[in-house]
This record gives C-alpha cells, sequence and structure tokens, in this order.
C-alpha cells in the first residue's frame, strides 16, 4: 500500500547573488515562472509552491499540468524528498523511482556495465540488487559488446537507450516522471513504450508532469493545474 | 509525516549522518568513480602524485636540512612523513568545500543522506593518500625510527583524523554552499598554512615561542600521525587538544546541521 500526502505544503526557494537593486521596484507578476517576493528578513525569494495539500493512495496515475515555472517539477522534487517543504509536511509511503532526469549518477569514462552499477546505486538499489538486474538491462539495452566500452563512445542516443533501460529496471511503488520519457530509433520506440507501459502498470503510483495535455489525459486519471505554484483546478477523470 | 518542529529535525540529522556512513557501497563507489575518472588511460594514475611528491621530498630535503643546519638523517625522514601528512590534512580540507557542491545533479533529484557527499571526498582522498604512503615507507626503510608500541598510536591517529574530517567536511560544504567564496578563502589559507605550521621546520625551532606552533590546531593533527611514525614521544598536548576539538567539533556540526540540513538541497 501507497500513498502520497501533502498537507498545505509551501516551498521558497531563496535567491542569491542577487543585487538587491535589481529588484528594488515593485514585484512585477511574470507570466511564467513562480511568484517573487521577499521574506520575513527582506531576501528575495521565489515561492515555487504554495499551500499545496492533496492526498493520492494506490491506482492514482497523477498528471501534472502547467505551464513552465509553474511548480511541476518542484512537487516532483518534494515528492522524491530531494527538497523538503519550507512549510507544511508530505508523506511518502513506498519505494519512489525518480525519473526526473534517467542520467544522473552516470559517468562518461566508466564502460555500460560500470555505469548499469552506478546508476542503480545512486536510485536507491543495493550491490546485490542491481547486479541480479544487470542480465536483464543489457540484454533490453540491445548494446551489445558496447557495455565493455565507456560511455563516452556511445552515441548521445545509445546513451539515452541506457539511461533508459537502467532506470526503467528499478521496482518502484511510485513513479516520479518530468515529461514522457521517449528514446531510441523506430525499433527501440515500441520496445521502450511498452516497457514504460509494463512498469507503470506494475507500480501503485505515477506523477507525470507535462505541459501536453493530450497526453495527460492519455495517461492518467487525475489532472492537477498548477499556476504560478498553486494548485488550479483538481481532476478525477473516469 | 515530516513535522517541521525542532526535535524532528535533530533526529532526522543524526538519521543521516548514520545512515550515511552505513551507506559505504554508495560513497566508496562514488568516490572510486573520482579516482577513475581522473586517471583513467593515464599510465602510472594516482601514482604519478606520488612520484611528484618523491621528488619534491628528494628536492626540498637536503637544501632545507642544510638551511635549518639539520642532522639529514633525522629532518629527512621528519619531512617525508610530515609532507605526506600535510598533504592528506590540506587536500582533503580544500576538497571538502565542494563536497556538496559538487554533488548537485544527484542532491537535486535524488533522496539520499547528505553526508555520503563528504565521506565519498573523504574516501577518495585516503586512497591517494594510501598510495603516498608508499614514500613513507620508503624513508623509513632507509632510515629507520626507534620501533616502539608508540607505533600502534598510528592507526588511532588517522582514525581521529577521519572523524574530525567528517565534521569539517559537513560544516565547510554546507557554508561553501551557501557562500560561495569560502572555497577559495579556504584554499589560500591552507597555502599559508603550509608555511607557517611545523611542516618542513620543526616546532622546536622556535625555542620558547613554541605557542605559535601550539595555537594552530593543524600541527596537533600533524603530531599525533607523524610522531608514532618517527619514534618521537607521545605528544599528550596533541592528543589532548585532538579530543577536545572532536568533541566541540560534533556539537557544533549538531547544532548547525539540525537547523540547516533541509536547506542544503537549496543552496547547491
Amino acid at each position: 500500500m501507497s500513498h502520497v500526502i501533502a498537507d498545505d505544503i509551501t516551498v521558497e526557494f531563496p535567491v542569491y547573488g542577487l543585487k538587491n537593486q535589481s529588484l528594488k521596484s515593485t514585484f512585477i507578476r511574470a507570466a511564467t515562472g513562480g511568484i517573487l517576493d521577499r521574506d520575513a528578513s527582506q531576501r528575495v525569494v521565489i515561492r515555487a509552491l504554495k499551500n499545496i495539500s492533496f492526498s493520492f493512495k494506490n491506482g492514482d496515475k497523477v498528471g501534472i499540468l502547467g505551464h513552465n515555472g509553474s511548480g511541476k517539477s518542484t512537487l516532483l522534487r518534494i515528492i522524491a524528498g530531494a527538497y523538503e517543504p519550507t512549510q507544511g509536511s508530505i508523506s511518502v509511503q513506498g519505494r519512489v523511482a525518480s525519473m526526473l532526469s534517467i542520467s544522473v549518477g552516470m559517468d562518461s569514462e566508466s564502460t555500460g556495465y560500470e555505469n548499469i552499477y552506478l546508476r542503480g546505486i545512486i536510485m536507491g538499489l543495493k550491490p546485490i540488487e542491481i547486479n541480479a538486474l544487470t542480465a536483464a538491462i543489457a540484454k533490453f539495452s540491445e548494446l551489445g559488446d558496447y557495455l565493455h566500452m565507456p560511455l563516452r563512445t556511445y552515441s548521445s542516443g545509445m546513451s539515452m537507450r541506457l539511461a533508459f533501460a537502467i532506470s526503467t529496471s528499478v521496482p518502484a511503488d511510485i513513479i516520479l516522471m518530468d515529461e514522457w520519457m521517449s528514446v531510441g530509433d523506430a525499433s527501440f520506440y515500441e520496445k521502450a513504450q511498452d516497457r514504460l507501459q509494463l512498469m507503470i502498470k506494475s507500480s501503485n503510483l505515477l506523477f507525470l508532469a507535462s505541459h501536453d495535455e493530450n497526453l495527460v489525459r492519455r495517461n492518467c486519471n487525475v489532472i492537477l493545474n498548477l499556476n504560478h505554484g498553486e494548485i488550479t483546478s483538481f481532476e478525477r477523470l473516469d | 509525516m515530516r513535522p517541521n518542529n525542532n526535535r524532528s529535525n535533530f533526529s532526522l540529522a543524526l538519521n543521516d549522518l548514520v545512515s550515511g556512513i552505513s551507506s559505504f557501497h554508495i560513497w566508496a563507489m562514488l568516490g572510486w568513480q573520482e579516482i577513475r575518472q581522473r586517471y583513467r588511460r593515464s599510465s602510472l594514475g594516482p601514482l604519478w602524485l606520488t612520484l611528484s611528491m618523491g621528488i619534491q621530498v628528494v628536492a626540498i630535503g637536503p637544501l632545507y636540512g642544510r638551511l635549518f643546519g639539520q642532522e639529514i638523517s633525522a629532518y629527512f625522514p621528519y619531512l617525508a612523513v610530515s609532507l605526506v601528512m600535510w598533504h592528506l590534512i590540506a587536500n582533503t580540507t580544500n576538497e571538502l568545500c565542494l563536497s556538496f557542491i559538487s554533488a548537485e545533479g544527484i542532491i537535486k533529484q535524488q533522496k539520499l543522506p547528505m553526508s555520503i557527499y563528504v565521506l565519498r571526498v573523504i574516501y577518495k582522498n585516503i586512497i591517494i593518500y594510501l598510495h603516498n604512503f608508499v614514500i613513507v615507507a620508503l624513508v623509513l626503510f632507509f632510515y629507520p625510527p626507534q620501533i616502539s608500541l608508540d607505533l600502534l598510536f598510528f592507526p588511532l591517529a588517522l582514525f581521529f583524523f577521519l572523524i574530525n574530517a567528517i565534521w569539517v567536511g559537513m560544516l565547510l560544504g554546507m557554508v561553501s554552499a551557501r557562500f560561495r567564496d569560502i572555497p577559495q578563502i579556504v584554499g589560500s589559507l591552507m597555502t599559508v598554512a603550509l608555511f607557517i605550521t611545523p611542516v618542513m621546520w620543526k616546532a622546536d625551532m622556535l625555542g620558547n615561542k613554541i605557542l605559535f606552533a601550539q595555537v594552530n590546531p593543524i600541527f596537533h593533527f600533524l603530531e599525533i600521525m607523524r610522531q608514532p611514525l618517527l619514534g618521537g614521544q607521545l605528544p599528550f598536548l596533541s592528543w589532548s587538544v585532538v579530543i577536545a576539538i572532536t568533541f566541540l567539533g560534533y556539537i557544533v556540526l549538531i547544532a548547525v546541521f539540525t537547523r540547516f540540513r533541509s536547506r542544503i538541497a537549496f543552496w547547491v
């Protein structure tokens, strides 16, 4: 049983290295981005999320819609536990697979096999778990002997394939995705999409951030609209 | 739930340290990776550092020995051991400033204990130090010191260096992430410290002005690490200072880390 419950969370980023003068005048409401403001000690902050509350449990596939800078990625990072809310609290039950950037932790001087290990550990697997998955990841990636070569010899498509193969192999209760992942050329593309659907099906919860409404409507059963860090609408599709 | 009160921030901070230290498989891997990244396709790898340090010792040794009017058979091992220990302390301190800054990519998308980024830097520097230890072994082979039970204090001294590196690294890493001038300042200070710390010269050369060496905390860490290898007296004063620093350091660390742990991700 997994759940993600947010209780009135607000996230404010301090902005450092700003000449104070540049924002001395009144804050003009920008079309995109979080709200610029000053905190109690008069420092400039970006309020990326404001008073967000929700409760999701098994079976919820949550699509998060919003403009650039509406707080989608920040919300995903909060759920991933990378950021902690400035106010409010969040409770996350279940194993989270953070796929915000699927190649974080990979290293261009290391071989494909070494990178499977590296990325697996960064995603939170124990050495024994990632070793058990290595053969399947290698097979799925179709990279063959290239896996013995350093990552820098790969084309960008090849390294994305590997990153995708690793990241989608990690068992997860809660999947976080920033935009739908699509990798590979024509033949690999289909296989990758099947794999992604399978991974989502076997998980309990999905959070998909996107600005593509059709994509979200196809893949999700709950839709959150974010604007300037606030939830403007909440819709359950059935 | 993660309520935002002080008590739970305290236990979150403590938990971060404990689970970080026990995640050997993560920080050891990251530390190794950094060494490999730097030396892959290089024929000597980290031994290049050993070689350059060896050249340094051989070049400086006879000259400074003469300048300071020292017996070469006593000065040479002193210099070699001191320089190797100095590089461990100085390089670790400098690199610890960047612990969190250089891990930005992972910190911003994955929840891992913050302490692993500090342990990774320490681990990497220990590996490099073990390469440099070849020089110490060589010099001690040619100029054997008196072997005594005091030698057993060497591993203990190294252990104290490690646990102090953790709190220093956590604090320096945090301050550096927040104030980006700190790594530069620390770098300059360490350069100066090489000359004002008894590394190439001996503290007793100061005569009755020895206090100048003794107010320098780096001196005491050097002393506890090098005296067992050089067959010197057990430095009681230095041990007392190091133990006191260890306690104080962890008290400050716990206070600061409890308060600012959750801010690190916003600073990097």
